[in-house]
């Protein structure tokens, strides 16, 4: 039983702590993001709630926690519920391969072994964008079940669109799993750690990568199934009070995922930013890791390199959002299916020739 | 297969998380109830027509090319992870395959399935 108890045990306090963080986190990115939006179109944003407006996200949940929670009378009841319960499960059981610190960082408590990530199995990479792409089945279940025409014209432009970037979100990735030989998030991680990052190797994967995962999240400059000068608020116009929440939290924890994938995949994940000067001064990485301390600092140093990382790709997305005017469905698609598809494909080749020439001059 | 059962737990998570919120809603959210309230969004006029209707048939053509090409995608995931292993000989076994794909690419690319106007 005691395997059992360890197996079950860890992961389910894991579980519950990391997504605690993330609902805070979310809770923060919504502020940040009216914040930072308001900033760059010479605004202030939100500033009567606490001081700066530090409490907003409290009185958002306060208030949607308050709200009258209203079903149309013609919905499909049941699928009406479900379709935010989907959207929110498939975003945070995503989380669960992410690795936010090294295999030294792992902590042993009362017997226990407390490691770095939820749990890592060998196809991690596979079961996140297999996992994500059930997300899909939310939003479309949701707009067909509110029984009105934006939420299903909505939910039926979001199935084409999470469908049509799906592909190229999985073919970018083939180049970085090729070279780092596993599908890991932990391995391939640890493979940028003894060489360098994907990053330098695969610049065009992570811009296809990313593209693809911003139009898989549904955000700006790819977010047509909410356009609100055309479609009202696309899929979740019927939705109010908590189960709109839902569909907000997904969105938001479905953000973090893909800037978290980014980070694991094509920036080094938990290791520390050096600007190349490990190649030059070992010293320095080590230093930067905090090497010289036990596994409490390990972890200490790993997180605050994952969550830095992960804040700056995040970022990146509230950015495009202030950037960039909204695209038109058929460019949206013409994007998705003449450019991206033929560019990860070619991608994919010349980074299969490249690679075996690399090996066999190493020879 | 230890390795799946906190992928389980995360799913119950995920799924116990809005259900509990729900309930907490259901509690504290006032309701009162008002025929108007229920009648679905349409800009503040009387609702007309059906929603259950036909709509266009891109959608179900860009529904087929997504599977042919997620399987695509699929095959090729333990392909790169033992490319190294496999050599040219792995090379060319899927530069096959891939060349076979963009042939149907092409030929739905020429016929017009991927114009959306």
């Amino acid at each position: 039983m005691q395997t059992f108890l360890e197996a079950f045990l860890v992961p389910a306090i894991q579980a519950v702590v990391v997504v605690l963080l993330m609902l805070l986190a979310v809770a923060y990115i919504t502020l940040l993001e009216r914040k930072v939006i308001a900033f760059m179109q010479v605004r202030i944003g939100p500033n009567r709630v606490g001081p700066r407006g530090l409490l907003q996200p409290i009185a958002d949940v306060v208030k949607l926690l308050l709200k009258e929670d209203i079903v149309p009378a013609k919905a499909d009841r049941f699928v009406f519920w479900l379709a935010p319960i989907l959207v929110t499960m498939t975003a945070i059981a995503a989380l669960a391969v992410i690795p936010w610190a090294g295999t030294d960082a792992t902590l042993h408590v009362l017997g226990y072994e407390i490691r770095p990530v939820i749990t890592d199995v060998n196809v991690g990479i596979i079961y996140v964008l297999s996992i994500s792409s059930i997300g899909v089945f939310g939003i479309v279940l949701g707009g067909w079940a509110s029984h009105s025409k934006y939420p299903l014209l909505g939910g039926l432009r979001s199935a084409a669109q999470m469908i049509s970037y799906e592909v190229p979100l999985g073919l970018a990735i083939i180049g970085a799993l090729m070279i780092a030989e596993t599908a890991s998030t932990v391995k391939i991680v640890e493979w940028q750690a003894r060489h360098t990052w994907l990053f330098w190797l695969q610049p065009v994967g992570v811009l296809l990568f990313y593209i693809a995962g911003v139009a898989e999240n549904n955000r700006a400059p790819f977010d047509l199934p909410e356009a609100e000068s055309e479609l009202v608020a696309g899929f979740h116009t019927e939705y109010s009070g908590m189960k709109f929440a839902f569909f907000f939290l997904g969105e938001y924890i479905s953000m973090i995922v893909v800037s978290a994938l980014v980070v694991t995949i094509y920036f080094g994940g938990w290791l520390p930013i050096t600007f190349g000067l490990g190649y030059l001064v070992p010293a320095i990485p080590a230093a930067l890791s905090g090497a010289w301390g036990g596994p409490g600092v390990h972890l200490a140093f790993g997180v605050f390199w994952f969550a830095l990382k992960t804040f700056l790709v995040l970022y990146v997305y509230l950015w495009l959002r202030a950037t960039f005017p909204r695209y038109r469905y058929d460019q949206l698609m013409e994007v998705g299916w003449k450019f991206m598809i033929p560019v990860s494909l070619a991608w994919i080749l010349f980074t299969g020739v490249a690679l075996l020439a690399f090996d066999a001059l190493a020879a | 297969m230890t390795g799946y059962l906190p992928i389980a737990v995360m799913i119950l998570i995920g799924a116990g998380l809005p259900l509990v919120a729900f309930g907490v809603s259901m509690l504290l959210a006032p309701r009162k109830p008002e025929p108007l309230k229920y009648t679905s969004y349409e800009c503040g006029v009387e609702p007309t027509g059906g929603v259950r209707e036909r709509f266009s048939i891109r959608y179900y053509v860009i529904a087929v090319l997504f599977v042919i090409f997620d399987v695509e995608t699929i095959f090729l995931f333990p392909w790169a992870v033992r490319y190294r292993v496999l050599g040219w000989f792995g090379f060319v076994e899927m530069a096959l395959f891939i060349g076979v794909l963009v042939l149907g690419y092409a030929y739905a690319w020429k016929k017009g399935a991927l114009e959306w106007a």
